[in-house]
């Protein structure tokens, strides 16, 4: 049977996010919780989770959290690793033996800094550099998976039901300011790690629950700035549209928003001079970047999160706050097990992003 | 007669019981195939001359008409067919090189036909567009690298781009090998439709100045009819460098063609014929036709698109990528079944490429050196339904042209004898007693139905594939599959086959 990235496997999905807007740091156990009543949402085939501001220590540094088939593999990686970084550190990603989780591959991770002389000479800025570093490992060497390269956050993901892949990676040892969640409903049965969401680039990851119709016009369009679609997925694609336009192009979230989930020309008709202005412009420069087909993405960030829905609205997703906290997940009842009294529980619109920031400086 | 006789292609079969000799078909046919026999009351025909046009089956009030295929054969040869042996008699007499009219009619292969779409099921769904929106605004033109920014405002101005309601356009005829009342229906059709007409490269007719913002005008290598009014009249400008059914060479109009109106529109001589060069003699490499590109940009003040329009050749994708860096908004593809007026029959069916091949190995090629965004591209050469135009786009087209259909809606049937210049349908013709057949009024809402039907279906299409907006689809070749196509045929088409 083919693996992930030689084929296409959508798949449908729980996604769960919380964040705390002053920045307060709160352990893994709540977003794993909130994974516990969506259980049938996923298949077992794909969980995972993303967590920002948990390597306060190493908050300069670049973590690259990586697969590997085998030792051989390693070595091969770790050679090319240290042609292009200084390593700060790096050591096996602790995890605790639990008989939901089988097969685990070598996963490792690095705390890294692009080398001064290597970069002058690409003349790149360090963000490219380390783009461009993932890219090649991710396409090019077998054995070999980037899945998380930000600075101070990390994705975790695995095969097997969210809340024992939770529990495989010790969660509840990390604090995080902001942490999203995802529980995998493939259609298919690859069972390969590196196919488990979040997807991350840079600070950037996405949890996504849906199967985009406009997949192909997509990737074909973003593969033309030097991303490569390795894994065929939903999320790999998303992620890589949401750097180029807000790293890369400089679009702002809003902005973001109405690129990927475009208002209609109808909608854009209604709009006062000056939105329908910029609303038009968007859409006929990046019209290959509309995302069609239902789909509910988290996208986590340094410092914030986004939640989007499809402009029909074709997946669930609900929002919801308390106190310091903002809860979005696929259902209001993910949001209860992490925060009972939940307030202001309200379902976005399709296309009507919502954005959370942390205070400037608390993260 | 005797060595040079070949028996007519057609028989006029003439229902006795239901003629009522009312002559109708007698006043129809420019060709003069019926008359009227005084001395017996019946009619008769001389089917030499019938050109299998329809236009007496299809007026006659009682059906007392058909025309069938001659039976009337040469020996059966699987190698020398019956054509190949009577082009060879007409060819021996005449001394000639053969002329033809429309689009290539040989069994070639048609990817359209090979080609499935795919549907939601389950994981997704459709959407019905019916109850949701489903949009096909298309935006032509050269979309920028990167967005600008003032402070942390947008700066919202682009490049001159053209706005379609559908993706499709009524492709290049000139006003001289089709007729004022076809140019009329065409210019009405696009107007009302939010789409655009293309002039051809006869010139803009002074009464058509009015459609102008739904207009193409076309510099062809002959520059009949251009000047600077003409330039701006337009809402782009399309520089023809080839078409699909004569790729290398120029045209020819013949001089019986040039009346008054299309000698002052062309601006030649009345009588005198109207030559278009093989090449542009100010274009002989890619560097020259930057120029023009430019120089139509400096006279219409940056204000308009500008469309090359390129025949499929063998080696389109590395031409398509030159014309992409010369400034051209827009590149306009002709496949090699694409319609003509007139054409010399090898060159029409023997050169050029499908457009199926030619437009998925140039987008792909666009894409591989990132410069896709830079232009739009268009097709056409036999885009004969709305599937044809859902597979195109997700194959990477912007938008269509279509030509040979638009005739179609306009009373054409295809009987191929164009650069005869007696078209019984009004169309392909300069005789004021056969152009008044066709009534502006009628063809233009006849193109206004089938480009309102083929949206309908490009609607449903896309929300069966739970797509709701045609960008989407651009370039989404994951829609598409393949049937009885080998391996290297999917893999320039980039798609895979039914069942992968």
């Amino acid at each position: 049977m083919k693996k992930e990235g030689q084929i296409r496997i959508p798949s449908g999905c729980a996604i769960s996010a919380a964040i705390s807007r002053s920045g307060q740091r709160i352990t893994g156990e709540k977003i794993i919780d909130s994974m516990r009543p969506m259980h049938d949402r996923s298949n077992g085939l794909g969980g995972g989770f993303a967590g920002y501001g948990i390597y306060p220590e190493y908050k300069d540094l670049y973590a690259l959290h990586i697969f590997y088939d085998s030792d051989a593999y390693r070595s091969q990686c770790e050679l090319f690793i240290k042609e292009s970084f200084e390593v700060v550190k790096a050591e096996p990603i602790p995890t605790r033996k639990t008989p939901e989780i089988t097969d685990e591959p070598l996963i490792w991770r690095y705390f890294v800094t692009p080398l001064r002389s290597v970069l002058a000479s690409a003349q790149l800025d360090e963000k490219e550099y380390v783009t461009r570093f993932v890219t090649r490992v991710n396409s090019l060497m077998t054995g070999c998976y980037v899945f998380s390269c930000g600075k101070n956050m990390g994705a975790f993901k695995a095969v097997g039901f969210p809340e024992d892949v939770g529990h495989f990676y010790r969660l509840e040892e990390y604090r995080a300011y902001s942490w999203t969640a995802h529980g995998r409903y493939p259609t298919n049965t690859p069972g390969w790690w590196g196919g488990a969401h979040p997807f991350a680039l840079l600070d950037y990851s996405v949890v996504h629950n849906g199967e985009i119709s406009s997949y192909d016009a997509n990737r074909r369009f973003i593969e033309m700035f030097g991303y490569k679609c390795t894994l065929q997925t939903d999320t790999e694609v998303i992620t890589y549209i949401a750097d180029y336009l807000l790293r890369r192009q400089g679009l702002t979230l809003e902005e973001t928003a109405s690129v990927i989930a475009a208002p209609f020309w109808e909608t854009i008709g209604r709009m006062d001079e000056d939105a329908r202005r910029k609303a038009t412009y968007l859409r006929t420069i990046f019209g290959s970047l509309l995302i069609t087909g239902p789909f509910s993405i988290i996208l986590g960030f340094e410092g914030g999160l986004m939640a989007l829905n499809d402009r029909l609205k074709l997946r669930s997703m609900v929002a919801g706050e308390k106190g310091d906290f903002v809860y979005v997940a696929s259902e209001e009842a993910a949001i209860r097990a992490m925060e009972p009294d939940v307030e202001n529980v309200y379902a976005p619109q399709g296309g009507e992003p919502v954005i959370v920031k942390v205070k400037e400086g608390q993260y | 007669m005797g060595i040079d006789f070949i028996y007519p292609e057609f028989e006029v079969k003439r229902d006795r019981e239901r003629c009522i000799a009312c002559r109708v078909c007698e006043r129809q046919c420019a060709n003069c195939v019926h008359s009227y026999d005084e001395e017996s009351g019946l009619m008769l025909s001389d089917e030499s001359q019938c050109v299998d046009c329809h236009r007496c089956v299809s007026l006659c009030p009682t059906r007392a008409l058909k025309i069938v295929k001659s039976d009337c054969a040469l020996r059966e040869n699987a190698n020398w067919t019956t054509d190949a042996i009577n082009e060879i008699y007409k060819q021996a007499s005449s001394g000639g090189v053969l002329l033809s009219s429309m689009g290539n009619p040989k069994p070639m292969p048609v990817y359209w036909d090979r080609i499935l779409i795919n549907a939601s099921q389950v994981t997704n769904p459709s959407i019905d567009p019916l109850r949701e929106p489903m949009e096909t605004r298309v935006f032509l033109g050269k979309k920028p690298d990167r967005i600008k920014r003032e402070g942390d405002e947008l700066c919202c101005e682009l490049t001159p781009q053209l706005e379609l309601s559908m993706p499709v356009m009524f492709s290049a005829m000139s006003y001289g090998s089709i007729s004022y009342n076809a140019h009329k229906s065409l210019a009405i059709a696009a107007s009302k439709l939010g789409i655009l007409y293309n002039t051809g490269e006869g010139g803009l007719h002074e009464d058509f100045y009015a459609y102008g913002a739904n207009t193409i005008v076309q510099v062809a290598s002959g520059r009949f009819g251009v000047h600077e009014k003409y330039l701006e009249a337009g809402a782009a400008v399309e520089i023809k460098m080839g078409q699909g059914a004569k790729p290398g060479i120029g045209g020819h109009l013949p001089g019986t063609k040039i009346g008054s109106d299309i000698s002052r529109t062309r601006m030649i001589p009345e009588g005198s014929d109207a030559i278009s060069p093989a090449p542009h003699h100010d274009i002989y490499s890619i560097e020259d036709l930057r120029q023009l590109v430019y120089s139509i940009k400096e006279t219409t003040g940056y204000r308009k698109p500008v469309i090359v329009k390129v025949a499929a050749v063998h080696n389109i994708a590395a031409i398509t990528s030159g014309i992409a860096r010369s400034g051209a908004d827009i590149i306009a593809i002709d496949g090699f079944r694409g319609g003509t007026g007139a054409a010399p029959t090898r060159i029409r069916d023997n050169v050029g490429i499908p457009i199926e091949l030619a437009l998925a190995s140039v987008d792909t090629r666009l894409r591989e050196e990132g410069i896709r965004n830079n232009v739009s591209l268009v097709v056409g050469g036999s885009i004969h339904s709305s599937a044809d135009v859902i597979k195109a786009i997700a194959l990477g087209a912007d938008a269509c042209y279509i030509a040979t259909a638009a005739l179609l809606a306009l009373g054409c049937h295809l009987c191929r004898t164009c650069q005869t210049g007696n078209c019984n349908w009004g169309i392909a013709t300069q005789r004021p007693e056969l152009v008044k057949r066709l009534n502006p009024d009628i063809g233009s809402e006849r193109l206004i139905n089938l480009m309102t039907a083929w949206n309908h279906e490009i609607k449903e299409l896309m929300g069966g594939m739970g797509i709701n907006s045609i960008e989407a689809l651009r370039g989404n070749r994951l829609m598409l599959r393949g049937v009885g196509l080998n391996g290297k045929e999917l893999e320039i088409l980039g798609i895979s086959h039914a069942g992968e």
